[in-house]
């Protein structure tokens, strides 16, 4: 079968892979890519847990096709901590709990990142509405939003 | 398993060549939410993937020079809501393409997609056939125009002939006191499936209503245009008498379902409900309130 070649940019990375013309975003970096960090959950963009952004707009990585990156800006998960320096939404989220068994964490710490950069300064109704796309079995999602706020106060005192 | 071919044409018309080449087989991607997602659970097996993306009218929001707006098929809820000007005139039209699935879904959905998916609850389609928007569809014998409310022929059907692609939305020009609103049933407040959907937008002058337009969604096999709604409420004040008249007009037009998320009574009577608070709100923005 034939494989297509495609040229795109990850994590401000120029980067070549093959796949499939079938294969997901979500196949394309957790395979040949090797980005383990987005997740897959559900596979039909209800969970979120694969959430990545394209020219800056938040998507689910498996609701896309890996062709479709060719040209494109994508930014994952491993893209957000600046070498080993945590990002400050990472940070917070260790700091208070805002994780148990991870799954969902990269999803939402992606979508989080993705609605600060829009608006610094959301309302807590705000960051409920912005992450009802990413779900999470453990938290009860309240330590995720209380995390966001945080974040997002400490990052506009700075 | 029969190999995949994606296409992502830079013109239009290659694009109309390739995808009346492949019939049946061949499927367009704009945003790929459902696509992707009936491709996953094997109820699609298309042959040729025809991305509509790097075609630039497809992608482009434009303001006309009479005031109206032309968005592209493929134009994604995001990049709606970030155009400057679209959302002040629009805001109707704006928050029901913004009501489809969540953030992630927004920054790759399109009305185009939401439209040809033929689903009566189809969140952008009461609100643009409230809007009066109209599409441009292209195929192998050229251009033309079509009413939205005429797009859906049926559940997961359309009207569009072998080989035509949905190109474009117009949406006409405002005149000054008019404004537009869409209001949904569901029962979470984020993604979910409409168990009714109503637009309604309205142009007033003094108070009084002098132009509307009422789309329902997901209370028959297709969206549905209701005329008797609207003129209910042209020439009124929207008093409670208007009012009660346009909803009772919503709730005859039903032809529901009974399903999961809603009984037939309980669509009919929240069709009418739904009617009320949506004018209402049209109104308000009209009014400049």
């Amino acid at each position: 079968m034939a494989k297509v070649h495609v040229t795109t940019t990850i994590n401000g990375e120029p980067m070549e892979f093959l796949c499939e013309p079938s294969d997901t975003m979500l196949d394309a970096l957790r395979g040949p890519l090797a980005l383990t960090g987005s997740k897959e959950g559900c596979a039909s963009g209800d969970c979120g847990a694969c959430s990545i952004t394209i020219d800056d707009r938040l998507v689910c990585s498996c609701l896309m096709l890996a062709v479709e990156s060719e040209g494109h800006d994508i930014r994952t998960i491993e893209g957000l901590a600046q070498g080993e320096k945590l990002h400050a939404l990472q940070q917070k989220f260790l700091e208070m709990a805002a994780l148990q068994c991870g799954i969902c964490t990269s999803g939402m710490l992606v979508a989080s990142d993705a609605l600060l950069k829009k608006n610094p300064d959301p309302s807590e109704e705000e960051v409920r509405f912005w992450l009802a796309g990413n779900l999470c079995r453990c938290t009860g999602y309240d330590k995720i939003v209380r995390a966001v706020m945080e974040t997002a106060a400490e990052m506009r005192a700075h | 398993m029969t190999e995949l071919r994606y296409l992502a044409p830079d013109t239009l018309d290659e694009a109309v060549g390739a995808f009346a080449k492949a019939g049946s087989a061949a499927r367009i991607l704009a945003g790929g939410t459902d696509l992707l997602v009936q491709m996953r659970s094997g109820a699609l097996k298309p042959g040729v993937i025809v991305d509509i993306k790097k075609i630039p009218e497809m992608t482009a929001i434009e303001q006309t020079a009479d005031g109206g707006f032309r968005i592209g098929a493929a134009v994604s809820g995001m990049a709606l809501a970030e155009h400057r000007n679209f959302g002040k005139v629009w805001p109707g039209v704006l928050e029901a393409v913004n009501l489809i699935g969540s953030k992630q879904v927004q920054g790759r959905a399109s009305a185009g997609g939401n439209l040809c998916n033929g689903s009566p609850a189809g969140d952008s389609v009461p609100a643009m056939v409230a809007a009066g928007a109209t599409v441009t569809v292209q195929g192998p014998d050229g251009r033309r125009e079509m009413k939205v409310e005429d797009v859906p022929a049926g559940p997961g059907r359309t009207n569009l002939k072998p080989g035509e692609i949905l190109v474009s939305f117009t949406l006409p020009p405002r005149p000054p006191g008019s404004s537009d609103a869409y209001l949904r049933m569901i029962p979470r407040t984020e993604m979910d499936i409409a168990v009714v959907g109503c637009g309604v937008s309205l142009t007033m002058n003094d108070g009084i209503v002098t132009s509307a337009r009422v789309g329902l969604g997901a209370v028959a096999p297709t969206v549905l245009l209701v005329e008797d709604a609207a003129k209910a409420l042209i020439g009124s004040k929207l008093d409670d008498a208007a009012l009660a008249k346009a909803a009772s007009a919503c709730s005859a037009a039903c032809r529901p379902i009974d399903d999961k998320r809603g009984t037939i009574a309980y669509r009919i009577k929240v069709a009418g409900v739904l009617l009320k608070r949506t004018a209402a709100i049209a109104a308000q923005r009209a009014q400049g309130k």
